[in-house]
């Protein structure tokens, strides 16, 4: 309500300034009788601006810019987008491998862990805890802390416990280096990602799923509904719609920031950039070579491609 | 015909417990991999062929662990205390700002309410990641660098916090709050009586994200310290692995991970039920 009082006033500002003295003045006078609201806002609000407000105007300013931290920025108008799309082959791998991954971990890990929440949210409360936490424990260890586990499980040598057990097998006669070879190293990290990707999403899901309301599905049945997945489909996944949209925009961010895997179990860099994401790429630069211009230009980018994908995804799910 | 019916659904039960169990175990076998390894003597960690679980299970990984004094002569307890001292910074002072932000834009009515919760909102639409440049200039510049602060500050502000109590509250009714007003309390008053006890799901779900996140980040001590005795946990496990792919010292690293997984996994089982209370609000909406 107090927006639509606000939003015009905010906008038309300078243009007719003599013609509505009032709406200011009341606006004005709103303010003062808040004032204690806003003391509530400020200290989170204040924070907010430093650091991330202030940082995102930075970034674009200093994307236009040659920042090497010790001289000044100099402007440089578009040199470094125009170097990043046509000089930079590395830059374009990386877009290519972020996006394979994303395109892959995004929809598998999402839907991964929808069916899971769902297939938990049909038996008895009292068993759930367990498997809850079977599901979600991965996710809440680090990627640094499971790299001692992940390094000895894929091992290029017969002491690695997978080339082991294929080699055994019969399917492998010799140790396949899975951390080394360029073919290997994006579906390693895509697996170890999957494991650890349950994460916010699947919290939301599990808390949706337990609050749809139980005479929804009665209602169904009336209405000729036999079967579980008729039933997913036409009721649970409706009601529990919103949760879905978090856990998408959720999805999207992780998916693009893939980095700590990636550098814990091939290097950074990795072997012939086979592992180079775009957010490995912007440290490369910003904090081994402390090319800040560059680097900048790199996170508006990838600002850009989360914030435009997930303006997309509430096109497509938010619709009512 | 009753009977047949019942064997169905039993049918179809013992798959989805089956499915689940086995999934579950599935996902499991890491952590248990992990754990065991941290338990095995030196003899078992290069056994050929490989073997998963331990024979002979000894504490003398932990032992090394505690002894160790890594390259720079900083022992391994001051990694765990300055792990300490950020993730609670960063837990405590979230929690209590963004309670004090959530407050006035789920139950008051002020100009630019709506613009503010939109404009944090959109904040969680990209990762704080892209930021760290800016952030690290920021910091650098204003000499906060290998200070505590220099890990805290820019993650206190969490646009996660705020929007999960504010969803939070904005379902819980006003008439708690307006007996209080009516009784002569401030605002201040009523945010610290009433307004924080029935905020204490959220609080314990942002606490749990807020852990998990601060307490696996290497970012920060990797980016705003360069002396090793303000090195954090993930970093100093890194040191101790002695870089990427060296697969040296297996049981030591093993034990340290370890350690460094049960505090997330302890407040998981303690902050669970709550977290699942607040979730069902997490709706986002158009």
């Amino acid at each position: 309500m107090s927006s639509e009082i606000i939003v015009p006033a905010e906008s038309g500002h300078p243009g007719l300034p003599a013609a509505e003295p009032g709406k200011w003045a009341r606006l004005w006078s709103e303010i003062k009788k808040n004032k204690v609201s806003y003391y509530f806002l400020a200290p989170f609000l204040i924070l907010f601006t430093i650091f991330t407000i202030v940082p995102i105007i930075m970034s674009v300013v200093l994307s236009f810019s040659y920042y090497n931290i010790i001289e000044t920025p100099r402007f440089i108008g578009f040199s470094n987008y125009k170097l990043l799309f046509v000089d930079d082959d590395i830059f374009l791998q990386a877009v290519g491998i972020t996006l394979k991954f994303a395109f892959i971990t995004g929809p598998v890990g999402y839907i991964l862990a929808f069916l899971l929440a769902w297939l938990i949210s049909q038996i008895p409360q009292r068993f759930r805890f367990f498997y809850t936490l079977c599901f979600y424990l991965p996710s809440i260890t680090s990627a640094v802390a499971m790299s001692v586990v992940w390094l000895y499980f894929f091992a290029g040598d017969r002491k690695g416990l997978l080339n082991h057990w294929l080699i055994q097998l019969g399917i492998l006669n010799e140790p396949y280096l899975f951390l080394q070879n360029v073919d290997s190293i994006v579906p390693v990290i895509i697996i170890v990602s999957l494991w650890m990707n349950m994460g916010v999403g699947f919290l939301a899901f599990l808390a949706g799923l337990q609050n749809v309301p139980g005479d929804l599905y009665e209602a169904g049945s009336i209405d000729g509904i036999k079967y579980r997945w008729q039933q997913l489909w036409y009721i649970t996944v409706p009601s529990v719609k919103p949760q879905l949209l978090f856990g998408a925009v959720m999805q999207v961010v992780s998916s693009l920031t893939v980095f700590d895997v990636s550098m814990r179990l091939v290097g950074f860099p990795s072997p012939l950039y086979a592992g180079h994401t775009i957010m490995a790429h912007l440290f490369d630069y910003a904090f081994t070579r402390f090319e800040m211009g560059y680097a900048s230009a790199i996170a508006v980018l990838l600002f850009f491609l989360m914030f435009g994908l997930n303006r997309l995804i509430f096109r497509v799910l938010g619709r009512d | 015909m009753h009977k047949i019916k019942l064997r169905r659904i039993d049918f179809g039960g013992i798959f989805l417990y089956l499915f689940l169990t086995v999934f579950g175990l599935l996902m499991l076998l890491p952590l248990i991999y992990m754990a065991v390894t941290a338990l095995k003597p030196t003899s078992e960690l290069f056994l050929f062929p490989p073997r998963f679980f331990v024979v002979n299970p000894t504490l003398i990984n932990f032992r090394d662990l505690l002894l160790i004094t890594g390259t720079s002569a900083v022992p391994f307890s001051r990694f765990i205390f300055n792990s300490i001292i950020v993730t609670s910074g960063i837990v405590l002072g979230g929690v209590v700002i963004s309670a004090m932000a959530a407050y006035p834009l789920a139950k008051h009515n002020m100009p630019f309410r709506s613009f503010i919760f939109n404009m944090i909102v959109a904040a969680l639409m990209f990762s704080p990641l892209v930021l760290q440049i800016p952030q690290y200039l920021l910091i650098s510049r204003s000499g906060l660098m290998n200070t505590y602060w220099a890990m805290i500050l820019p993650y206190l502000a969490a646009p996660m916090g705020m929007f999960l109590m504010t969803q939070f509250l904005r379902q819980l009714p006003d008439a708690l709050l307006e007996a209080a007003r009516i009784d002569g309390a401030s605002e201040w008053r009523v945010f610290w009586v009433i307004v924080m006890p029935m905020l204490k799901p959220a609080i314990a779900t942002f606490a749990l994200f807020s852990f998990i996140s601060a307490w696996n980040d290497p970012y920060p001590s990797m980016v705003y310290t360069t002396v090793q005795e303000m090195k954090t946990l993930p970093l100093a496990i890194q040191t101790i692995s002695g870089g990427v792919g060296v697969v040296a010292r297996v049981g030591t690293l093993a034990a340290a991970s370890f350690l460094m997984i049960i505090p997330t996994i302890l407040v998981f089982v303690i902050t669970q039920r709550m977290v699942l209370q607040t979730m069902a609000h997490s709706g986002l909406k158009e």
